[in-house]
């Protein structure tokens, strides 16, 4: 069910200004594509416009053509709310909704496409959790809020939630940025282990996590201070690390900035 | 002798630094307490009120030959003194209630318009729109209620009572405008700012993040409401509803406008009669003899604690929830 | 579940879709219900009011004027308003500022500060007719006073504190504690500290609060009924004897079975509302000069 993404000559808007400049690349299924690139290079605004959550901030507005296999998902007769059921997102911050308890939380986007039955339910669910790797922690305690759950079983959790729906493609913002080491590799683990289902995006500060769980590793630069984040180069995370086709990729990677 | 002239010079100075120091700290005494006594003077206001209502009611209640909390009558002046709140509490109650129910979907609309429908850019303007429903004193909506919208109403009365008549509710011999119900629409415009004001605040605390996650599932707006700032702001509005109630429950000068006030408990909503306890005491205290006021006051102090429990509770809802999140 | 297809992106099941745009049309609908009475009363207000909005309504009383008379105005109940607000405000004012400034600078969280909050709560509730009971109770009947604009001042100026010390609180909240500490370390009193560097960061906010409030008690009516009384002529003293307020003038004339009577109603209806949007107006617009120097 993993899809392929083409992205072509996209724009991304925050009001008048530009945020990212024609931007066009390909997104193989079944593997790991990290974006990395200094601060404010636009690269969590190109993983917001893969499926629609750009255009939410007030004044947001994207041009241009994502395909994700035959289909686009900026074409005119397309909802935003159906393409957020198909690609999967997860969060900086771990978000489970928090009046909401765990099962319910890993049931809700089900829930929003009707799937029904407390057993059909549980079956989804423990699959989801089983898949994101907290099972064993939580199976006991379903019933409690999942705001109660340590960050690394919160962001744990919105991964069970997101791919509980099943989604064609997972983006993934920053997910380990506001957790401990240990649970980073909780997370890290559990994304190795899912992109034999998915398409994974993952977006990172961290360039040690882009060399350890990406496939494919995008790097992003600003053209220069108030001007738009571009796409410097995408290629195997191997060679990105070792033999950067680009000067500025070598700079970054190698710490002279950024 | 340098030594001593020293020591005193140090002294001296010394001296002149400790006044100093110490004018500070009698401004800063004078000060904090002047600061505390304020805090003081107001919690003693607050027993004057007590005491005071307490004091100039019991001789009305111990010269009441009915009993107070279960009589209808309202004959305080007569040479056998009978009066009772029954009839009062029901009218206020039921005006009150009615508001609330009217008024809550209402407000909670409004808010959830002005933070999650509107525009971005009008959100506070809109606001500041339905504030300044608050800022009409209630005078002007009793002259606009009895002037303007009692006339309205008569004839809406006449048509429920001619199509649904059937109903207990709108049953009744001869329905008018001047009727629990009207009061009870009128009290709601007055309470619907201060609800939707604290819902709004509420909804606008939701966090970002649980918009987003519910929007990243493919949630359609009105899901995202009920998945992410619907549930999280529900004992916000609880509260926000039982402030508009307490403030509906003590409204006097609107209700006194707006409703014929008559004796006795009635479920017809759309017959001019009912009262309710500030509306007795603003029509009748001008005509009251000693122990009428006397009788007015007791009836005031219930009123008093039945506003208190509703904002106590609606303060230890929103408490509650300070604790929760 | 998992076949996509460009259909399956073009929207959510129709179900959704309708439940999503019912509930669009309901909340608009919820805010249309709040503007139609908000027009339908300032249009009412205005167009009528204007009728006897003259000069001869500002300057002229009600003495003299029989039952069934036109003319007349609302000079006396004017003047009232003006020296009841007044004073409730010389009143409220430094009890409220300085129960914010006890409750934020010194109390913390101590027990009587809590006790305090707690009551201000109370009081805040507190039905304003029951404010005017109290006084009546009071001042009027156990002192033996008689009914007079100050009687109705203090009645108001019960109704003002809990918003005075609700708004100066938010206020000094809002202070940095930096401000505070800055000036601590530089051996500045506590109380100069309070007024020479809080209070002043804090002034327009606490402005902007207390003419609301302000605007708030100028148009209750309830407690008034009870302590200033109805008049109609002018009296300029409100240590003495009855006056009249404008809410007062409205009650008493609107009930009126003429004409000319309801008339005078809702000119004096105009000049309240107008007076009360002018001081809202004006406290919003020092709360938005405000907000670029916090910034």
């Amino acid at each position: 069910m993993a899809k392929r993404i083409e992205i072509s000559g996209l724009n991304a808007y925050y009001g008048k200004t530009r945020a990212i400049e024609d931007i066009s690349m390909t997104i193989e299924p079944r593997s790991v594509t990290a974006f990395i690139g200094p601060s404010g290079c636009g690269k969590s605004t190109l993983l917001r416009t893969l499926n629609r959550m750009h255009e939410v901030i007030p004044g947001a507005r994207v041009e241009g053509k994502v395909m994700l296999d035959d289909l686009n998902l900026y074409g005119s007769d397309v909802d935003p709310v159906a393409v957020r059921r198909a690609v999967g997102m997860v969060f900086q911050r771990p978000n489970p909704f928090p009046t909401m308890s765990i099962f319910d939380n890993v049931a809700a986007g089900l829930k929003l496409n009707g799937v029904r039955g407390r057993n059909r339910l549980g079956e989804i669910v423990e699959k989801s959790l089983r898949g994101a790797n907290l099972w064993n922690e939580v199976k006991d305690r379903l019933n409690r809020p999942g705001a109660g759950l340590s960050g690394g079983q919160q962001q744990r959790l919105c991964i069970a939630r997101a791919i509980a729906v099943e989604p064609q493609v997972l983006l993934m913002d920053e997910p380990c940025s506001a957790l401990d080491p240990i649970s980073t590799l909780a997370v890290e683990d559990l994304i190795a282990s899912l992109k034999d289902q998915y398409t994974i995006v993952i977006v990172t500060h961290n360039m040690q996590q882009a060399a350890r769980v990406s496939d494919r590793t995008g790097f992003f630069n600003l053209a220069g201070q108030g001007q738009p984040g571009r796409l410097v180069e995408i290629d195997d995370t191997n060679k990105i690390f070792t033999n950067p086709g680009e000067k500025a990729t070598e700079d970054y990677i190698t710490g002279r900035f950024g | 002798m340098t030594s001593e002239t020293l020591e005193q010079g140090a002294t001296g100075s010394l001296g002149e630094r400790g006044r100093r120091l110490s004018t500070g700290r009698l401004g800063d005494r004078l000060f904090g307490i002047s600061a505390r006594g304020s805090g003081i003077l107001l919690l003693l206001i607050i027993a004057a009120i007590a005491v005071f209502l307490i004091a100039k009611a019991v001789p009305a209640l111990k010269a009441d030959k009915a009993n107070f909390l279960t009589s209808q009558e309202w004959n305080p002046d007569a040479a056998q003194p009978r009066f009772g709140v029954l009839q009062l509490a029901w009218g206020t109650l039921l005006s009150s209630f009615m508001a609330l129910i009217l008024a809550t979907p209402v407000a909670i609309g409004i808010a959830l318009f002005i933070a999650y429908y509107s525009p971005r850019r009008l959100a506070s303007g809109l606001g500041y729109v339905v504030d300044l429903l608050a800022a009409v004193p209630s005078v002007v909506y009793g002259l606009w209620g009895l002037q303007f919208f009692v006339p309205k109403m008569a004839s809406v009365a006449n048509f429920l009572h001619d199509h649904l008549g059937w109903i207990p509710l709108f049953g009744g011999d001869n329905v008018g405008g001047q009727s629990i119900l009207t009061a009870a629409i009128v009290l709601a415009i007055m309470i619907l700012p201060i609800i939707s004001s604290i819902s709004r605040e509420v909804f606008l605390q939701v966090p970002r993040a649980n918009i987003e996650a519910a929007l990243a599932l493919g949630a359609t707006r009105w899901e995202v409401i009920r998945m992410a700032v619907l549930p999280f702001g529900r004992s916000g509005m609880v509260s926000a509803a039982m402030l508009g109630l307490g403030r509906a429950l003590g409204e006097t000068i609107a209700v006194a406008m707006v409703l014929s006030t008559a004796g006795g408990i009635s479920l017809r909503i759309l017959k001019p009669g009912g009262n309710t306890f500030a509306a007795n005491i603003a029509n009748t205290f001008g005509m009251a003899g000693n122990l009428g006021r006397g009788a007015l006051i007791a009836s005031g102090l219930v009123l008093f604690v039945i506003t208190l429990l509703v904002n106590m509770l609606a303060r230890a809802i929103v408490a509650r929830r300070k604790e929760f999140v | 579940m998992s076949t996509l297809n460009q259909a399956s992106l073009r929207g959510v099941s129709a179900g959704r879709k309708v439940k999503d745009r019912i509930v669009q049309v309901l909340v608009y609908v919820a805010f249309l219900l709040a503007v139609i009475p908000l027009l339908s009363v300032l249009w009412t207000v205005v167009s009528k009011g204007a009728k006897r909005f003259d000069p001869d309504f500002f300057t002229h009383s009600l003495n003299g004027i029989g039952a069934n008379d036109a003319g007349g105005g609302a000079y006396h109940a004017i003047i009232g308003t003006v020296e009841q607000v007044a004073l409730a405000s010389v009143i409220a004012i430094p009890i409220g500022v300085l129960t914010a400034v006890y409750l934020v600078e010194y109390g913390r969280d101590s027990r009587l500060a809590k006790l305090v909050s707690f009551f201000v709560d109370v009081m805040t509730g507190l039905p304003s007719i029951v404010a005017g009971l109290f006084i009546l109770a009071f001042w009027l009947l156990l002192l033996g006073f008689s009914y007079s604009g100050f009687a109705g001042a203090m009645a108001l100026s019960i109704l003002m504190m809990p918003t005075v010390v609700r708004a100066a609180e938010e206020m000094l909240k809002l202070v940095p504690n930096d401000l505070r500490e800055a000036s601590y370390a530089l051996g500045v009193p506590r109380w100069r500290t309070i007024c020479f560097v809080i209070l002043p960061t804090a002034f327009t906010g606490i402005i902007t609060g207390i003419m609301l409030a302000i605007a708030r008690v100028m148009g209750e009516t309830a407690p008034l009924l009870l302590t200033v009384f109805v008049t109609s002529a002018i009296n300029n003293n409100p240590f003495q004897g009855p006056q009249m307020a404008l809410p007062l003038f409205i009650f008493d004339q609107a009930q009126r079975p003429n004409d000319v009577a309801i008339n005078r109603a809702w000119a004096a209806a105009l000049t309240l509302i107008v007076i009360i949007m002018l001081l809202n107006l004006v406290a919003r617009v020092i709360a938005r000069l405000r907000k670029p120097v916090s910034r």
